[in-house]
């Protein structure tokens, strides 16, 4: 559970959010959606713990975020960037144990961890486990990225556009394993633009505009009005159709 | 990994012992060293004892300091800047080492005592040192890298004005020969003037292994992993402050000696895999059997005229560098 209250966020002249207040529930996929600009970005930052508001106070599992020791903090709150860094030729096994550094774990220990077995099997990754990293394509990078967040084994995963460089298979199969992480009873905040996927898959949505979380509601309360308002474009819900029902048939 | 991880530091280890012992026991002078040794810790001042406690030991011992904190720092810089081209001397305190013992040098200090020298040259890199830390405040790898030749282009022109001024051409030759790197004609003196530099520096670069591993992600997931990369106890003040402390005192006492810290990381990353804190003990075993290879190489082709280890080290490194970036390129770049 992460809630955020009356977050703002000034940096030199710019102001990147004005006040942000948010519940993200356990065993929730919330999408936080909103134009450029919005603050998305921004907001996730700082329940990552990587941009330090203005004011404001973030709340994870009952603890402040500030009050958090680094180590504390990393072993509570996993974090996904947007951008993907280039990989060192590394094995990907390697990397995805990278997300034990949290707990002090030499670093053989650390890979045959079973939480590291567990993401790469969930990311699809087995049978890649031995490959180079900076051998990998960039969907196989984009899973391992995340591969690399799950085995924190952390109750709150923040991912900026964890789908935004993949193929539609893959990134049905990632927001499918997000849902099943959520039903795990985590916390599950994902920066997302595509709205049919966020719809679909997210139980909750955030909607942004302008640094301030205008409306969280669920996905069936996204109304033509509500995108206008927010995204300044005029919609036409389409219940089925080609795009989204020929993509929820594709296998997982 | 762990198995190979042992053999190689092992084999690095084994070289060592083998190439101090050359470099204790080879030489012009022929003689008994179990004599010689038992003299010189009598403290006897014997022919034997002086060659081998206050030229061969002293030479050996910071070939091994040198060269180790040489290959330490770059194989940290490289970790941390995730740039295969970072190197000790692109910090600017190796040449705020050289200048502080050119000046001293210049001024003629240098003649009032056998401390005098490397102690400008200490002093240089602790200015340099200091100059760095204010210039990247609380930016990140990108300000420290841009800082870094900042100062390495000033103190090098400050360098060269120097040596412009330079009354005489044989004052000006013997700086030029210093600035090559040498561990001719050191002393004990020396040794413990290098020693704290070397084991502080040490330590504060081996604290930061487990963060380069989590740099390998970038600096924001490094962060979320735990890790304090800014600020005064933040890993990036740990390398900045574990080099400089290394590499500054080491040039004050060598000179500066090149490619050492560029070519050793390279060599070893394809044996000890390219996860960073894996790299870093084999950099200083493996940074350290380079110069005292060297050092022999310089001894073994002394005739009239000794020639300067840091041409060697360059004459090695250079020709393997050129094979890395072949492979480099085939590979598809890193």
């Amino acid at each position: 559970m992460l809630t955020v209250t009356a977050l703002s966020c000034q940096i030199g002249q710019n102001t990147l959010l004005r006040s942000a207040s948010a519940t993200f529930p356990a065993g929730c996929v919330t999408g936080l959606i909103g134009p450029n600009g919005a603050g998305k970005s921004t907001l996730l930052r700082i329940m990552a713990g990587l941009t330090v508001p203005t004011t404001g106070t973030v709340l994870v599992q009952g603890h402040t975020l500030a009050a958090l020791t680094p180590m504390e903090r990393a072993r509570l709150l996993a974090y996904m960037p947007q951008d993907i860094p280039p990989f060192p030729p590394m094995p990907v096994r390697e990397i995805a144990s990278l997300g034990r550094l949290p707990y002090g774990e030499g670093a053989s220990q650390a890979e045959h961890h079973p939480a590291v077995g567990r993401a790469l099997a969930l990311t699809g990754l087995q049978a890649l486990a031995g490959r180079a990293a900076d051998q990998l394509s960039g969907g196989e990078r984009a899973r391992l990225m995340l591969a690399r967040a799950l085995s924190t084994e952390t109750p709150v995963l923040l991912a900026d556009e964890a789908v935004a460089a993949l193929d539609p298979a893959h990134a049905l199969s990632v927001m499918h394993l997000l849902r099943a992480l959520a039903a795990e009873g985590r916390c599950i905040v994902l920066v997302i633009h595509d709205l049919l996927l966020a719809t679909r898959f997210c139980d909750q949505l955030v909607l942004m505009k302008d640094g301030e979380t205008v409306k969280s509601l669920p996905p069936s309360g996204l109304t033509e009005d509500i995108l206008q308002s927010v995204y300044g474009v005029t919609t036409r819900r389409i219940e089925q159709g080609w795009v989204p029902w020929d993509l929820a048939k594709a296998p997982r | 990994m762990k198995t190979r991880g042992w053999i190689l530091n092992g084999g690095l280890v084994a070289c060592i012992i083998a190439l101090s012992a050359v470099s204790l026991l080879w030489g012009e002078h022929a003689f008994s060293f179990t004599q010689a040794l038992r003299e010189w810790l009598a403290g006897q001042h014997t022919a034997e004892a002086v060659i081998l406690g206050e030229l061969r030991l002293p030479r050996m011992l910071l070939a091994i300091m040198v060269g180790g904190s040489l290959g330490l720092s770059g194989a940290v810089l490289q970790g941390y800047l995730r740039n295969p081209l970072a190197d000790p001397g692109l910090l600017g305190v190796s040449g705020g080492a050289a200048l502080g013992a050119v000046c001293v040098f210049y001024t003629g200090l240098a003649q009032l005592g056998l401390a005098i020298l490397p102690l400008g040259g200490l002093a240089g890199a602790l200015v340099a040192a200091a100059l760095l830390v204010m210039l990247v405040g609380r930016g990140g790898a990108l300000v420290l890298l841009l800082a870094g030749a900042a100062l390495s282009s000033f103190t090098a022109a400050l360098t060269a004005m120097v040596l412009n001024l330079v009354p005489s051409p044989y004052a000006s030759f013997e700086i030029m020969r210093w600035l090559m790197g040498s561990l001719t004609d050191r002393t004990m003196l020396d040794v413990l003037l290098v020693l704290p530099g070397v084991v502080l520096g040490t330590l504060l670069m081996a604290s930061s292994a487990r963060a380069l591993d989590a740099l390998t992600m970038g600096e924001d997931v490094a962060t979320t992993l735990g890790f304090q990369l800014k600020g005064i106890t933040g890993v990036q003040m740990r390398i900045v402050m574990g080099t400089s402390l290394a590499v500054g005192s080491c040039v004050a006492v060598s000179g500066a000696i090149g490619f050492v810290g560029l070519v050793v990381p390279h060599l070893l990353r394809g044996l000890a895999g390219h996860r960073p804190s894996r790299l870093l003990l084999p950099a200083f075993l493996g940074g350290a059997t380079l110069l005292l290879g060297a050092d022999v190489v310089v001894r073994l082709a002394a005739t009239h005229k000794e020639l300067q280890i840091g041409v060697v080290t360059a004459l090695i490194g250079a020709p393997v560098f050129f094979h890395r970036v072949i492979q480099f390129r085939k590979r598809g770049g890193f």
